[in-house]
């Protein structure tokens, strides 16, 4: 109860001050000090999902007049509301980013109604027109460098077969894991690309065993969507096999073995936000994109992809960054059960709200959904 | 075969590399929690001092480079987990479940507090001996290289059944267990029996956490352990007290954690949730078959709190 009347009143100063310094004339949203709070629901040097965002901030903080405030490991529970409480009342953070994507509803959208004079941006979630208007969510079409990364992949392979180490077979993996795969068969018309669900985000263990079980199935290239790759990268390498890294560079981990990877490229996207803010201007409350809106990159490549492969990669890289752009999910696709999901003659471009509700796995790919 | 594949063979083989790679942890902490319970303690912490040996045996590997320090390193620091458990629990009115719990938090937490640095590096790893020399199969060759560490395990199970047979502390340990009364008409100080047993219990541990980030997986990260230190708690109970059946419990367990992702290899595609908890249904399984209300668990040291 004293956790609620404190923040209250805390809120009651902070809109009263809010208040007069919109009569004052001063743009609330971005004064001479702005602190920004980052939420991150694993640690932020996990060279994954966390430490991309954490490169977003860092790119943050070399902006003069901007504070950065962060909390790792923050779960998706009501912990989050006391962390934005805390960073909102106690660092008079004015811009939030909560990370996670648990961390969306119920969480984030109570805090937005709380406190509808800040803003929160939201990674992951689907914003509609019931949630507050000082709410967004932003994300990423990660899928078009995954594909990018198969076509390397298909090249790189020699047996044919690529490897998938998964966590949930959730839309947004089951994108990532066709869009690797039609990549592949583009570069290799017979490449298959075998899918192990570990059944959860982070389990180093079994993530280690599937890498083994993959390729111990003749798979010589591997790609993840994990929360960490770290494990993957270092047990395929260890075995001498390729990997294709995800959410950031993996590189350093395994240089011989890294091929190229899908990585997230916060550090181009929170500035404009930022920039945005500062201009007036506000930022769409549903806002997406790919390669073409630097949204997502993909890591250089590694020194083992042949000439060829980065010329069929380029151009299709190319077509993405085109102003027309690139469908990778075209009319005509079949599942690996036989079933036509896209009747020929239907493209389904990047925005397709479509493809948010993937629940299939294309032909080519060895693996179930259950 | 031509293409690399072995085809069907993949999921015997993933169970016996499996029960190779996975189990070493399982076998440290439940032979070492096997020497504690047995002097009439239990020590729920061991996930803590998994996790805290996982994290200092990478730390030091790291700093000097010598894997094998990172080994001793993480069984000291899992013998002075094991004093603080011991300490406190000879308090008087001081319950030894409890404190094994508060440990287990304070491990884990203490550990990704100072492990927090070490998630980027890579630190040097334990070398590998290649048992699978004679087979041409890399497959094989793969599933048979083997870690020092795996083999000490191995021999220890043997050493303390015998160990607790027949040599005179092995006798002082189960007699603590047993009995304190008798302990102390023979004039030993029961306190001290259970310090040391914790301490070696811990030590053991932390070498076991010192096999998660040393070797395999072979990296340090927060969800490295993922359970595994309360499961070999656990595991201990199920092989009621007898560091063979620690041995065959802790290989079962490490051959069902590769089952699921073996399955899904090979094609078997459907329920690979009902797969990845094989070993919890085996436990279950096992807990059922052998329970009986009217006796308690045979092999149970008299005095641990949970039969008292």
């Amino acid at each position: 109860m004293d956790f609620g009347r404190i923040s209250r009143r805390h809120l009651l100063q902070g809109s009263a001050a809010l208040t007069l310094g919109a009569a004052a004339g001063v743009r609330p949203a971005l004064a001479a000090e702005t602190t920004i709070g980052f939420i991150y629901v694993g640690s932020r040097d996990d060279y994954g999902y966390n430490q991309a965002h954490a490169q977003g901030a860092a790119a943050l903080k070399k902006i003069p007049g901007l504070k950065v405030v962060e909390e790792e490991k923050v779960p998706e529970t009501d912990a989050v509301e006391k962390t934005i409480e805390s960073m909102i009342n106690l660092d008079g953070a004015t811009l939030l980013f909560p990370t996670s994507f648990g961390y969306y509803n119920p969480h984030m959208i109570k805090m937005a109604t709380k406190f509808p004079k800040l803003r929160f941006e939201h990674c992951g979630g689907l914003w509609s027109d019931k949630d507050p208007k000082n709410a967004g969510s932003y994300f990423g079409y990660i899928d078009e460098a995954q594909y990018i990364s198969g076509i390397v992949a298909g090249y790189t392979s020699k047996s044919g077969k690529l490897g998938f180490v998964a966590a949930k077979p959730i839309p947004q993996v089951l994108r990532n894991i066709n869009a690797f795969a039609l990549g592949a068969r583009l570069a290799n018309p017979k490449a298959t690309t075998q899918v192990i669900f570990t059944g959860d985000w982070s389990m180093p263990v079994k993530e280690a065993e599937a890498t083994n079980s993959l390729i111990d199935q003749g798979v010589d290239v591997l790609t993840c969507h994990v929360d960490g790759p770290k494990t993957m990268v270092e047990n395929a390498a260890r075995r001498g096999a390729f990997v294709c890294g995800y959410h950031t560079n993996q590189s350093p981990l395994a240089p011989k073995a890294y091929l190229t990877g899908a990585e997230w490229n916060w550090e181009a996207l929170y500035p404009k936000f930022v920039k945005m803010i500062a201009a007036g201007e506000s930022i769409p409350n549903f806002y997406r994109g790919g390669l073409k809106e630097e949204i997502v990159k993909t890591s250089p490549y590694g020194e083992a992809v042949s000439a060829e492969a980065r010329k069929h990669a380029d151009e299709v890289k190319a077509k993405f960054l085109s102003a027309e752009g690139y469908a990778i999910f075209k009319g005509g696709l079949v599942d690996n059960k036989g079933k036509t999901v896209i009747a020929a003659g239907t493209d389904r471009g990047q925005k397709d709200p479509e493809l948010e509700k993937m629940d299939y796995l294309v032909e080519g790919v060895i693996g179930a959904t259950s | 075969m031509a293409d690399g594949s072995i085809g069907l063979w993949t999921v015997p083989l993933a169970v016996l590399g499996g029960a190779i790679r996975v189990s070493t942890p399982f076998l440290f902490v439940s032979l070492g929690e096997c020497i504690t319970e047995r002097s009439g303690r239990i020590n729920l912490g061991l996930e803590g001092t998994l996790v805290m040996g996982a994290m200092s045996a990478y730390g030091i590997s790291y700093l000097t480079g010598s894997p094998w320090l990172g080994v001793l390193a993480a069984g000291i620091t899992g013998a002075l987990l094991g004093a603080l458990h011991a300490g406190i629990c000879s308090l008087p009115r001081v319950n030894d479940i409890a404190v094994g719990i508060a440990l287990m938090l304070f491990g884990t937490g203490l550990a990704f507090y100072l492990g927090k640095p070490l998630i980027e590096p890579t630190a040097p790893r334990l070398p590998a001996i290649d048992f699978g020399w004679w087979s041409d199969i890399p497959q094989v060759r793969a599933a048979l290289r083997v870690n020092v560490l795996f083999l000490i395990g191995v021999a220890l199970a043997p050493i303390l059944y015998w160990a607790f047979r027949t040599t005179r502390w092995g006798l002082l340990i189960r007699t603590a267990g047993e009995s304190s009364d008798a302990a102390r008409a023979m004039g030993h100080s029961v306190l001290l029996i259970r310090l040391r047993a914790t301490m070696v219990g811990g030590f053991l541990a932390g070498i076991g956490g010192s096999f998660l980030s040393l070797f395999y997986p072979g990296s340090w990260n927060e969800g490295l352990s993922s359970g595994q230190g309360i499961t070999a708690v656990a595991l201990v109970i199920f092989a009621r007290w007898d560091p063979m059946l620690c041995l065959w419990a802790s290989l079962a367990f490490g051959g069902a954690a590769a089952l699921g992702p073996a399955l899904q290899s090979v094609g078997v595609t459907s329920g690979y949730h009902l797969f990845n908890a094989a070993p919890y249904i085996l436990t279950l399984a096992i807990m059922i078959i052998t329970c009986s209300p009217k006796r308690t668990l045979t092999g149970a040291p008299a005095e641990l709190s949970i039969t008292r």
